[in-house]
């Protein structure tokens, strides 16, 4: 093993920049003649645009254009689409009306962007952005998730019926009455899976640029994914041919799936650049992100769990409505679908599992894929139910998920809801996490507090997830748009360092190191000598992009294949050089011996080989560079135990985190230091969603409510304690790196293990956030109940 | 944020001036309410006047026996002062809990007062310890100063110079800080004085900070948490947001209350 | 309606033309090419855009650029040292891993070395509460924390063994 190869904290190569200030972010890119898009907004959640006078903005100083729906549908472009296939329950497809990059002619969400003045100072544009004069007429609007079906609500979309895009099933209906028929005992439980703005710290920002040259469209953009969105605007949008469309994703300050949609502002930056003739940029101030980022979560629930008489499950059945808000964004419908349900059979041996969801419009921003994407919101559902039916039945809840896991010998293990888990240890995890907790002593810990006067809860949350996604063929026969395989390029320069082509893209994930890593530990070649390209359309292969906890287990196995093929290719090189026989070449460390002597040639001699070919195999092609795809043959299947302790001050009703332990089962881990960090930041969103994070509507205007800081509550660091996390390891059998995916976990599993112990310290539901304010109102309406006792 | 002119005198005749010559000026003291406010394009005043260079404005005294604090004295200032710490510790309390650190570095005691927002900190320290205002025409006593949200008795024009905050037997401040903004969402400030007890509430209602007679009542009788249990907050006038409901906060401003009169020891 | 500010950045004396309206980001980002400097908000609660002024840790989107005329402001790209050797904070911010995405590192940093100047040995509660004004989305702040707690150590013992 390298010295920093695979399984080393090595510090991060990216680090030097960012904390120099020399990180270098889409609002940090300076084009020469660059002109500044401000957008002008919906102040309503509903409301008809009956006209908009362009000339009360056009005279003012520094503008030299605005542009509206009408202008962007006379060039031909098309609207923003879904990109993934649901089905009815009767077989029928989905309704997905396209999302307009300006509105046309109604206006369905507070914040959708109206029209766009194009000004020589962003000053400028906002000023004349505020003057522009639009004549709306408002309409009703429908804004609640449970609600939102019914009959007689506002219709989000004239052509689809009480605002359901979809009602999709899953699993076995009948069986799973029939196991409910069985049941000794049944616990039942109505959820909130509140929603949620993620909330990058960097907004989203674009820099569109046109050169009459090439005829080339550059977009320089925040974007997690830059192939997928050229593919979208050119094969969807028509902005430009793939060919003419460039993508530039630099540094990115985080995405947690915000950043992989397509979106109307930066789309509209890229095409208005080649109207102006002049670089267009935009830059979200934070109230814009707040109303035009993809939102996240939002589902009301009603789960029930059937048990026999022992405690082991028979049945789960799930109904679930979720908003998608006023259009289907480009993940919107898998998320609360096939990323949802797909995981309802957490750990456990369910015989018997049937869910519904109904999707709904609303006229709110549209919801996608944030953090964890549907499987949060499964762990939510099986965690709360299995550890509500627990303290129904009077068992330790670790004794409950002791007596369903799934056995280690029982894998491969075949849920009923289509998954095919490959391999796990559960009870391993559960078991170092009540170590680390030390669960044992919870009891005392509990007296302690209430002589404080604190009501103390712990709560569990046995989570797992399906990552790495994903096999492309599941993919498509699923109604996915796309194939989810990955891309690399290894290229060795004639002086032998290394540049890594990978169509992954890091922000904030660490690819630079853990990537250079990877090529440590298959090539030999020291972390210092290789360079990580990630994020540019013209520079890197075709990729997929970042989400899902994918980039090792998919990007990361693509650019093994790629280092396999250059050790192929080198001991050729190196048997000609050695004059010895290609079979006899042994490749370790970086170096090909002919095996059982001395004789060896390194991996940086046989690249100089190989670009100056003047002693060279014949029939060998010059150069020393490999692209490889991988296409993951099943997803992965990282699993682990949060165990959260809280603190409840009944007279304020705050909850205070005082011990919180995650151990996870990430498979095999490229670099433990990463792999924390993330742990820890998925924590915190997941203890942010639990207790402090909302996005509220005013339920009649459709206002939000929480549309800045001062009312969204952001987690900060006096929120947490030290956050304790350990590790368990069962290599992932399906990709060569053994490796599961580690940057949703934390945000997967928290809110329920949070849940768990506020329910336990509070003795009563409360429905996420745990406010300071819903947990004393709980406790108001518990008191004379108790007083009763 | 619109455009606006700018000026930064020296002395506070220079000030008052300038804003008496400007069509619709400001004064921008640390401008942490005020810039955010002209950044959101919430206000457009034609002139700022900066407070920032007059000498006269700052600084940390005693007259007899009462702290006097200048108008443009940061809340760091305020929080770090061993003059402040010994003579009426709970101000400590107060401007040590305004905001983050970078705001205590810049925000003013004059300014966060001259704005009276209903969920600061300060207005509820005034009027807890019977402070006065002194401005450049006149001296005003705490509790004829603040008139309701954003609302004071300063004339147009009219400039905080200090404040004199005499000094308590005993005083503490106990805050719940809405949790998204870290704005006071029920803070409660006791004093014990010669003249009485005294107690102020701010972040709770809709006019902002104000006294509770029957809470001074019952400690003037009885100086200790438990002789405010038989009170009742009464939570009409209270404000009501995705935060807090009426009566939480009503709830919040009683336990603020006895934890700030168990504080005071 | 444009003026002229004097100041010195960095240690590099310089007069810019800006508006009355022009913030202290603004004048970094925009006219010093200083893009370390970030901005997150608008509402001046992220600390992003922290920057010292005269020494003290101030948010730069919150501070007109006139405000600081003939001020000393010292931002993310003046903390390290001329040859390049990071300064204790920024190292100790690499060490254990106090960033990810880098976007609201510089200001992190920033507030992080006012908080060591005013308090040079803070508890670990201190150091979280110090950073009320600073928001991160990725760390969860428990690397934050630590590299903070560590340069307090490191520089406490430096200067014990200076002593």
């Amino acid at each position: 093993m390298t010295a920093d190869g695979i399984g080393v904290a090595v510090r991060r190569k990216e680090d030097r920049r960012f904390l120099t200030g020399a990180g270098r972010y889409t609002d940090d890119i300076d084009r020469y003649g660059q002109v500044y898009a401000c957008f002008v907004r919906s102040p309503y959640a509903h409301a008809t645009v009956d006209s908009i006078n362009k000339e009360s903005a056009l005279g003012m100083p520094g503008v030299l254009a605005v542009f509206t729906g009408a202008d962007v549908a006379a060039d031909g472009l098309g609207l923003l689409p879904a990109g993934w296939m649901i089905h009815n329950k009767d077989g029928s497809p989905m309704k997905t009306p396209g999302h307009p990059l300006l509105v046309a002619d109604r206006a369905r969400y507070v914040g959708e962007a109206v029209a766009v003045v194009i000004a020589e100072t962003y000053a400028q544009a906002r000023d004349a952005a505020d003057a522009l004069e639009v004549d709306y007429t408002p309409l009703p609007a429908t804004i609640a998730t449970g609600t939102a079906s019914k009959p007689g609500q506002p219709q989000v979309h004239d052509d689809v019926p009480n605002n359901t895009a979809f009602d999709w099933c899953i699993g076995d209906k009948a069986a799973t009455e029939a196991a409910f028929a069985n049941a000794a005992h049944i616990t039942k439980l109505d959820i909130v899976n509140n929603r949620l703005i993620p909330n990058a710290m960097e907004p989203r920002a674009a820099v569109g640029e046109y050169d009459p040259g090439t005829e080339i469209t550059t977009l320089y953009t925040t974007s997690q994914n830059p192939h997928v969105a050229r593919l979208v605007l050119s094969a969807f949008v028509q902005l430009a041919p793939e060919h003419k469309l460039r993508i530039v994703a630099p540094d990115v300050g985080g995405g947690f799936g915000s950043k992989i949609y397509v979106y109307a502002e930066e789309t509209v930056c890229a095409w208005a650049a080649r109207k102006v003739k002049r670089p267009v940029r935009w830059t979200a101030e934070r109230s814009e992100s707040f109303v035009t980022d993809a939102h996240g979560r939002d589902h009301v629930t009603h789960a029930e769990l059937a048990m026999d008489a022992n405690g082991k499950f028979l049945g789960l059945r799930v109904k679930t409505f979720a908003n998608l808000g006023a259009f289907a964004s480009l993940f919107g419908t898998a998320t609360p679908t096939y990323l949802y349900m797909t995981l309802l059979s957490g750990q456990y041996k369910i015989p018997a599992i049937y869910g519904e969801v109904d999707a709904v419009y609303t006229n709110t921003t549209p919801v996608d894929a944030y953090r964890g994407a549907g499987r949060p919101e499964a762990t939510f559902v099986v965690e709360r139910i299995v550890e509500t039916a627990a303290r129904e039945l009077g068992l330790d809840p670790a004794d409950l998920r002791r007596r369903n896991f799934i056995q280690p010998d029982e894998f491969p293990y075949q849920t009923p809801v289509l998954l095919q888990y490959d391999t796990g240890d559960y009870d391993k995890h559960l078991t170092k996490a009540l170590d680390l907790g030390d669960y044992a002593n919870f009891t005392i810990r509990k007296a302690d507090s209430a002589a404080r006067g604190k009501l103390r809860g712990v709560g569990f949350a046995c989570y797992i997830e399906a990552c790495g996604i994903a096999p492309s063929a599941a993919v498509g026969a699923l109604g996915g748009g796309v194939g989810l395989w990955e891309s690399g390029t290894i290229r060795f320069n004639p002086t032998g360092n290394v540049t890594v082509h990978t169509g992954s893209h890091s922000h904030g994930q660490g690819h630079e190191t853990a990537f250079a890593q990877l090529i440590a530990t298959h090539l030999g070649v020291p972390v210092d000598q290789v360079e990580v390209v990630h994020g540019d359309t013209m520079q890197t292969p075709f990729g997929m992009g970042t989400y899902g906890s994918r980039s090792l287990a998919v990007g990361g196995s693509a650019l093994v294949k790629a280092a396999d093929k250059i050790v192929a290719k080198g001991k050729k090189i190196a048997a000609h050089l050695l004059e010895a026989s290609e079979a006899d070449i042994e490749f370790t460390d970086g170096k090909f011996t002919v095996a059982g002597t001395d004789k060896a040639k390194s991996i940086q001699e046989v690249a100089f080989a190989a670009y100056v070919p003047h002693n060279y195999p014949a029939g060998v092609e010059p150069g020393l560079e490999e692209s490889a795809f991988y296409d993951p043959l099943n997803f992965t299947f990282p699993a682990g135990t949060q165990i959260c302790e809280v603190e409840v001050d009944p007279d304020t009703g705050e909850v205070e985190i005082v011990q919180f332990v995650a151990v996870d089962d990430f498979g095999k881990i490229i670099n433990p230091m990463i792999v924390e960090g993330q742990v820890h930041g998925g924590i915190a969103q997941g203890v942010g969603q639990a207790l402090m994070e909302h996005a509220v509507y005013d339920q009649d205007t459709g206002q939000l409510l929480s549309g800045s800081y001062m009312d969204y509550c952001m987690p900060r660091a006096d929120d947490f304690p030290t956050l304790k996390v350990g590790l368990t390891e069962t290599p992932c059998t399906h990709n060569p790196l053994g490796v599961k995916g580690c940057g949703e976990a934390g945000a997967i599993a928290a809110p329920a293990a949070v849940m768990n112990a506020v329910t336990n310290a509070v003795g009563t539901m409360v429905q996420m956030p745990a406010t300071p304010l819903r947990v004393w109102e709980a406790l108001q309406s518990a008191a004379p109940a108790a007083a009763a006792e | 944020m619109y455009a606006v002119n700018y000026a930064k005198p020296a002395s506070v005749a220079d000030a008052v001036a300038a804003l008496s010559a400007a069509e619709d000026g400001k004064f921008l003291a640390g401008g942490m309410t005020l810039i955010p406010t002209l950044k959101q394009r919430l206000a457009a005043p034609s002139d700022l006047v900066d407070l920032g260079a007059i000498g006269e404005l700052q600084g940390i005294g005693t007259d007899g026996d009462a702290l006097v604090i200048g108008a443009m004295t940061t809340h760091a200032d305020v929080a770090r002062s061993p003059l402040v710490a010994s003579a009426i510790p709970a101000l400590v309390t107060v401007a040590g809990g305004i905001g983050d650190p970078q705001v205590r570095n810049v925000g003013t005691l004059g300014g966060s007062i001259a704005n009276n927002d209903p969920a600061a900190d300060y207005p509820g320290a005034l009027l807890g310890l019977g402070a006065e205002v002194r401005t450049n025409s006149r001296t005003i006593a705490a509790d004829d100063f603040f008139l309701g949200m954003f609302e004071t008795a300063l004339e147009d024009g009219e400039l905080i110079v200090s404040v004199r905050f005499p000094k308590p037997l005993a005083a503490a401040y106990a805050k719940f800080a809405n949790p998204a903004s870290r704005y006071s969402m029920a803070g409660v400030f006791v004093a014990r004085t010669a003249s009485g007890v005294r107690v102020a509430v701010t972040g709770a209602a809709a006019g902002g900070a104000h006294r509770m007679e029957t809470m001074e009542k019952a400690l003037q009788a009885d100086f200790s948490p438990a002789a405010l249990d038989p009170i009742t907050v009464n939570p009409n006038g209270l404000n009501s947001d995705l935060h807090g409901s009426a009566a939480y906060r009503a709830n919040l401003v009683k336990v603020m209350a006895k934890r700030a009169v168990a504080a005071c020891g | 309606m444009s003026t002229t500010v004097s100041l010195t950045v960095n240690g590099k004396p310089c007069t810019v033309e800006v508006e009355p309206r022009t913030l202290l980001s603004a004048l970094l980002r925009d006219k010093l090419g200083l893009t370390g400097t970030h901005v997150g908000c608008d509402t001046s609660q992220c600390g992003a855009c922290v920057v010292h002024v005269d020494g003290k840790s101030r948010k730069s989107c919150t501070t007109l650029a006139v405000q600081v005329d003939g001020a000393e402001v010292t931002t993310i790209e003046g903390l390290a040292a001329a040859d390049g050797t990071l300064h204790p904070m920024q190292e100790a911010f690499r060490e254990n891993h106090g960033l990810q995405c880098g976007f609201c590192t510089p200001g992190m940093v920033m507030s992080a070395v006012d908080l060591l100047h005013t308090n040079p040995s803070p508890t670990e509660a201190e150091v979280r509460e110090w950073l009320e004004g600073n928001i991160c989305r990725c760390t969860g702040y428990h690397n934050i924390v630590k590299a903070i707690l560590d340069c307090a150590a490191n520089l406490r013992g430096a200067q014990q063994a200076a002593e």
